[in-house]
């Protein structure tokens, strides 16, 4: 018999900090996968963002900075105009991407930055104790939304993807999900393609994972992968908003 | 012949290995690791095909495949 699945190698062998049902921990994986693939564990430099996956760090082994909240994009954009001939990726999760950061992702994307976007989109700000981001669904409760979020107060959902896709800076936009094999088979081929807009010198590259925070949605590992599916994926479909796999 | 291999210490008892198994082989037990979670295991090694799809579904890469 041979292995057939094996922790990736750019994965450092030690336990994740996530909580049980974590998405974390797959995209991190994912994320080691191609830097194996392509061989960019000499030439990555990684930056993290601050949120649940503040300890990136610790897991890719790979030099990464830990950029202030947001700021991620900037921080990247310095990194890559610095060191041209490394692959520079940002991991970023909704509330700093898509509140605190909002004009770093949209001037990074829209400058067509070299960069690639690893975008953890969880409805909620995780870290922090389950607050409502951006992100969050219409009617979901967070401990800032108790009768759930009232779009005519808190506005709607905000779907980045989609909005990155309309810069002409940005080559390669998808969102992905992961809650169920079939969907992530396919997550791991958009990833692949963020990751090539890149190591082929074409431009920014983004993907968007869908992801269950089972701790704050306060639900099951079970019952948040079914939310993913039933709740998020009809609002935020997936798909490829710009660009094609070739 | 197929077989998998769990890293008990790191599993967690999330349960989204059992939700990805085709041929609903896996199940967490009610042994507890030191880490106090209940852990997956498989019931009948001989009827899994190596699919890895359970694998591939850890969040916390516990499970590695021989095919
Ligand atoms: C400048 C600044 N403002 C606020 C915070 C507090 N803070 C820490 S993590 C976080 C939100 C994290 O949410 P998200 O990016 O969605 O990551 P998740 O934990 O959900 O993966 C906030 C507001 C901070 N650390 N720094
Ligand atoms: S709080 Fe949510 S995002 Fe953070 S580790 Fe736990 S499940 Fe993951
Ligand atoms: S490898 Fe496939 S068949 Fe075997 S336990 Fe895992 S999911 Fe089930
Ligand atoms: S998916 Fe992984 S952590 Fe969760 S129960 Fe299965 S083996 Fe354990
Ligand atoms: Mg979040």
């Amino acid at each position: 018999m041979k292995q057939v699945f094996k922790r990736p190698e750019a994965l450092v062998d030690v336990p994740f900090h996530f909580c049980p049902g974590c998405h974390h921990g797959i995209v991190h994986r994912l994320v080691a996968e191609c830097i194996d693939r392509y061989g960019l564990r000499e030439k990555t430099i990684g930056v993290a963002s601050v949120g649940c996956s503040v300890f990136l760090y610790d897991y890719i082994d790979v030099d990464v900075v830990e950029a202030p909240h947001g700021r991620a994009p900037a921080v990247a954009t310095g990194v890559k105009r610095a060191c041209p001939d490394n692959f520079v990726f940002t991991y970023q999760g909704d509330g700093d991407l898509a509140a605190i950061g909002t004009a770093e992702i949209i001037h990074a994307a829209n400058r067509g930055e070299r960069l690639t976007v690893v975008f953890v989109n969880n409805t909620v700000f995780g870290m922090t104790g389950g607050q409502m981001a951006p992100t969050t669904m219409a009617g979901q409760e967070t401990t800032t939304t108790p009768f759930g979020r009232q779009t005519d107060t808190n506005g709607f959902p905000i779907k980045m993807a989609e909005l990155l896709s309309q810069l002409p800076g940005t080559t390669f936009i998808a969102r992905a999900a992961v809650n169920t094999p079939k969907n992530l088979m396919r997550a791991k081929k958009l990833l692949r393609k963020a990751f090539e807009v890149q190591t082929e010198n074409q431009g920014f590259g983004f993907v968007e994972f869908l992801s269950a925070c089972p701790t704050n949605w306060k639900m099951s590992p079970e019952q948040a992968n079914k939310r993913v599916g039933e709740e998020m994926i009809p609002y935020f479909p997936l798909g490829i908003f710009k660009g094609e796999l070739k | 012949m197929a077989a998998i291999e769990f890293i008990e210490e790191r599993c967690k008892g999330c349960g989204l290995c059992v939700i990805a198994c085709p041929k609903e082989l896996l199940k967490v037990s009610s042994h507890l690791n030191r880490a106090g979670y209940p852990v997956s295991t498989i019931e009948d090694m001989d009827a899994c095909t190596g699919c890895a799809l359970c694998a591939e579904m850890c969040p916390d890469v516990v499970i590695t495949v021989f095919k």
